[in-house]
């Protein structure tokens, strides 16, 4: 992404990547992904102290900026976690962490303890059959109709949750759910243990091998006042700033996977010659990457823009998030899917690591809405404008 | 006397105040500039910047600038939106060829030609493509032949926007034909007026007439017409285009007042859409973010290769990803335009809600965006082989004098 990055920064997203290459190799994940754990606990607790989760969370929780650019602080890593194709709950995590930071002084202990790794929470916001439309919704502090989202019910001083949730990052993983509800009062967001009485956690298939989800069942679970996170308009605005969080590091994870793709598909059509010459040297070929090559850059950019809008004013950020999602997600499936073209039939096999960064732009197109989805909350944005 | 740079803010904040007390408003769209008239209003535009101190921000002082950076000159253009401007002035005069000219003109070119352009009194065009060139550029035939102390210029460019109102054309002309293709040229400064030379007008799909086609008959030059040195017109050449490219790009630090149309910028797809009652539908309502996303992402692009090509992250040639970018976005926001306004982009009767007669004219008219400045296909080659690193295309002509390479007629 074009940051113009402090010497700080850089060293942030050099330690990030050193890491990264000697603690999850590719075949590590491959291993992980087979395994079925996805990542290993220990593992994110070392992540966490290179301050992976630091950005977003107050000081006297643990948490920290390097130059007060928390967004692009944290798109740095997400490029390279992407490159990698790195397991781990960052994006669910700092998601999370993005609505507690205005929660107040309530959940200090448990931001501390997500920010340190020691308490792994995700945030459960989907549902079944429904796209981002909902969670627009409620951001824009619309109350949806009756039956149409997870209920929660006042009960005392606390509320009773039922209802369910899917594509929760990391769900069969997590200690806590930070969960966004509807109620009487208006939109919710609860913190909720996984073991709590009521609470089903059911693994589901998830297209890349190691950044998997689950779903989850809420069934009459009480959630009592202190779990009470946001309310009303506060849990609109947070679900917003979760939203953006987890929109723009997904983009910024997908650029990194793709740029990875194409790296590998450019060392591929150097060394492999048909017809006696480089691969690399036919136009038709060249003029395809050339095209990759723009469309890279041009996520690149946005990515960047969108990371760089929130850090400037969360407030104004909406089109640039929407836009970075939106772009991102559709032109690296593109580039995606025309590097396994170019790698030809060794590209749709299981050994060649291609399908990893395919499998991780597949997920990023799809989570916290897709380029359709992003499109229309652009025009949205343009109709309310004008 | 002070040579400290006065603040960005301070200087928008005077040329808020100059423009809002010396320029009239922001005309609406008159099209391209197809007579005379236009012409001169442009130059009586830029007059009058000249004389305010608001001419040529990034140009050198020595030669009429205000030598000022980027920052200053996006400060004002900002500033600008809003009033009449000279804009029929950066490409190619401004941005194109006095750029050129700031990095590779005698002494007294620049002293002679500069001030005279910053000050509205000359137009320089570009004189490169030929009638049977194509992408083939270098491979030109115009020739140039010494007699005695002069050069005397044969054959016909074309594509020349604007030629018909010039005062002069960067022409690139062969020197030498025993040599291969591009060790043969030389760049010369040739007077539009000049006896021998000849403007027609070229009649486009969209009933414009701004392109030109011009032929030289023993027109007679001196050596103080050549740019840069005599027989080594490609670097003059490669200079200029790489100056074209950062133009219709958009990086150009020498265009003021407005990025160059683009094709995509007019674009007004929502209106489209919400004057033919299109705009609950959900798919419409897609087509209208993606192509506002497209708008936003070119702007970030142009953004982030400028930055990356100064702190040495891409090479120069990277302004070719840009090139390629604008005109994919102008393609999409025709595209989209056709696509939401139906069986209308084809025919358009009185009091239809929506000028629809544009976009199927815009439609006929939406390859001259990835042609324009060079094709996008000399744009990918340029992206594969330079920012890319990967292999040359075989040429036939590599390392052949050009008087034995094979041409078509």
């Amino acid at each position: 992404m074009t940051l113009d990055l402090t010497a700080d920064q850089r060293l942030f997203q050099q330690t990030a990547r050193e890491f990264l290459a000697e603690t999850v190799p590719v075949a590590t994940v491959r291993a992980l992904g087979e395994a079925g754990t996805g990542f290993d606990g220990q593992w994110w607790r070392s992540a966490t102290e290179l301050g992976w989760t630091a950005m977003l969370v107050a000081e006297e929780y643990g948490g920290g900026t390097i130059s007060d650019r928390p967004m692009t602080e944290l798109a740095l890593v997400a490029v390279e976690l992407g490159r990698a194709c790195a397991p781990g709950p960052f994006v669910t995590t700092n998601a999370v962490l993005a609505g507690l930071a205005s929660a107040g002084a309530g959940v200090g202990e448990t931001v501390a303890g997500i920010a340190a790794g020691a308490v792994l929470a995700s945030w459960a916001v989907y549902e079944p059959g429904r796209g981002l439309d909902i969670v627009n919704a409620l951001a824009d502090g619309a109350t949806p109709g009756d039956g149409e989202w997870a209920r929660a019910v006042r009960d005392g001083d606390g509320y009773r949750l039922t209802g369910v949730k899917d594509r929760v990052e990391a769900g069969d993983r997590a200690d806590i759910f930070l969960v966004t509800a509807q109620s009487a009062d208006g939109p919710v967001q609860l913190l909720v243990p996984a073991d709590a009485a009521g609470v089903t956690v059911t693994p589901t298939w998830t297209l890349d091998l190691v950044r998997r989800t689950a779903r989850i069942d809420f069934d009459q679970v009480a959630v009592p006042a202190d779990a009470v996170v946001h309310t009303g308009a506060a849990a609109a605005a947070a679900v917003r700033t979760q939203l953006h969080t987890a929109a723009v590091l997904t983009a910024a994870e997908t650029v990194g996977a793709t740029d990875k793709a194409m790296d590998t598909t450019l060392s591929w059509l150097t060394d492999r010659f048909t017809f006696g010459r480089a691969l690399a040297s036919y136009q038709a070929l060249k003029h395809r990457m050339a095209d990759n090559k723009t469309w890279l850059e041009a996520c690149r950019a946005t990515a960047g823009a969108a990371a760089a809008a929130v850090d400037d004013d969360p407030a104004t950020a909406a089109e640039a998030v929407s836009v970075a999602k939106s772009y991102v997600g559709a032109k690296a499936s593109v580039i995606g899917q025309d590097c396994v073209q170019l790698h030809g039939g060794i590209g749709v096999t299981w050994e060649h690591d291609l399908h990893l960064y395919l499998r991780r732009i597949g997920l990023g197109r799809a989570l916290y809405g897709t380029p359709e989805e992003h499109r229309r909350r652009i025009t949205d944005l343009l109709v309310t404008a004008a | 006397m002070t040579t400290e740079v006065e603040p960005v803010a301070e200087f928008r904040a005077r040329a808020r105040v100059w423009l809002r007390d010396n320029l009239p408003p922001n005309p609406p769209d008159q099209g391209p500039p197809d007579s005379k008239e236009e012409w001169d209003r442009a130059r009586e535009l830029q007059r009058l910047l000249y004389n305010g101190g608001f001419a040529g921000i990034c140009f050198p002082k020595e030669y009429g600038g205000l030598g000022l950076t980027p920052a200053h000159q996006q400060a004002f253009t900002k500033e600008s939106y809003a009033y009449e401007m000279p804009l029929i002035l950066n490409v190619p005069t401004l941005s194109i060829c006095a750029a050129t000219l700031v990095d590779l003109g005698t002494e007294q070119q620049k002293q002679e030609h500069l001030t005279a352009v910053l000050r509205g009194d000359e137009l320089l065009v570009q004189l490169l493509s030929e009638p049977s060139g194509g992408s083939d550029l270098a491979g030109l035939t115009t020739r140039a032949e010494r007699d005695g102390d002069r050069w005397i210029l044969n054959g016909s460019k074309i594509w020349s926007s604007g030629a018909y109102a010039a005062d002069y054309g960067l022409c690139l002309a062969r020197t030498n034909w025993g040599v291969p293709k591009h060790r043969g040229l030389t760049m010369f400064l040739v007077p539009i007026g000049a006896p021998g030379v000849t403007v027609q007008r070229i009649k486009q799909v969209t009933g414009s007439t701004e392109f030109c086609q011009e032929f030289f008959d023993d027109v007679a030059l001196g050596d103080d017409a050549v740019v840069g040195e005599v027989d080594n017109g490609w670097e003059a050449a490669s200079r200029l285009l790489y100056h074209e490219r950062s133009a219709i790009g958009g990086t150009s630090p020498y265009i003021s007042g407005a990025r160059p149309h683009l094709g995509g910028e007019d674009s007004h797809i929502l209106e489209l859409a919400r004057r033919t009652g299109q705009l609950d539908d959900i798919r419409v309502r897609e087509d209208i973010g993606e192509a506002r996303a497209m708008t936003v992402v070119r702007d970030q692009l142009i953004d982030h290769i400028t930055r990356s090509v100064l702190a040495g992250e891409l090479p120069p040639a990277a302004g070719s990803i840009t090139r390629l970018f604008s005109a994919e976005n102008s393609w999409l926001q025709t595209d989209m335009a056709v696509k939401v306004a139906g069986a209308a982009a084809a025919t358009h009767a009185p009091g239809d809600p929506a000028d629809t007669a544009k976009i199927g004219t815009d439609f006929l008219f939406r390859a001259a965006w990835s042609l324009a400045g060079g094709s996008t296909e000399m744009a990918r080659n340029v992206i594969s082989e330079r920012v890319l690193g990967m292999p040359r295309e075989y040429a036939a002509d590599r390392e052949v004098p050009f008087n034995e390479v094979r041409r078509g007629r």
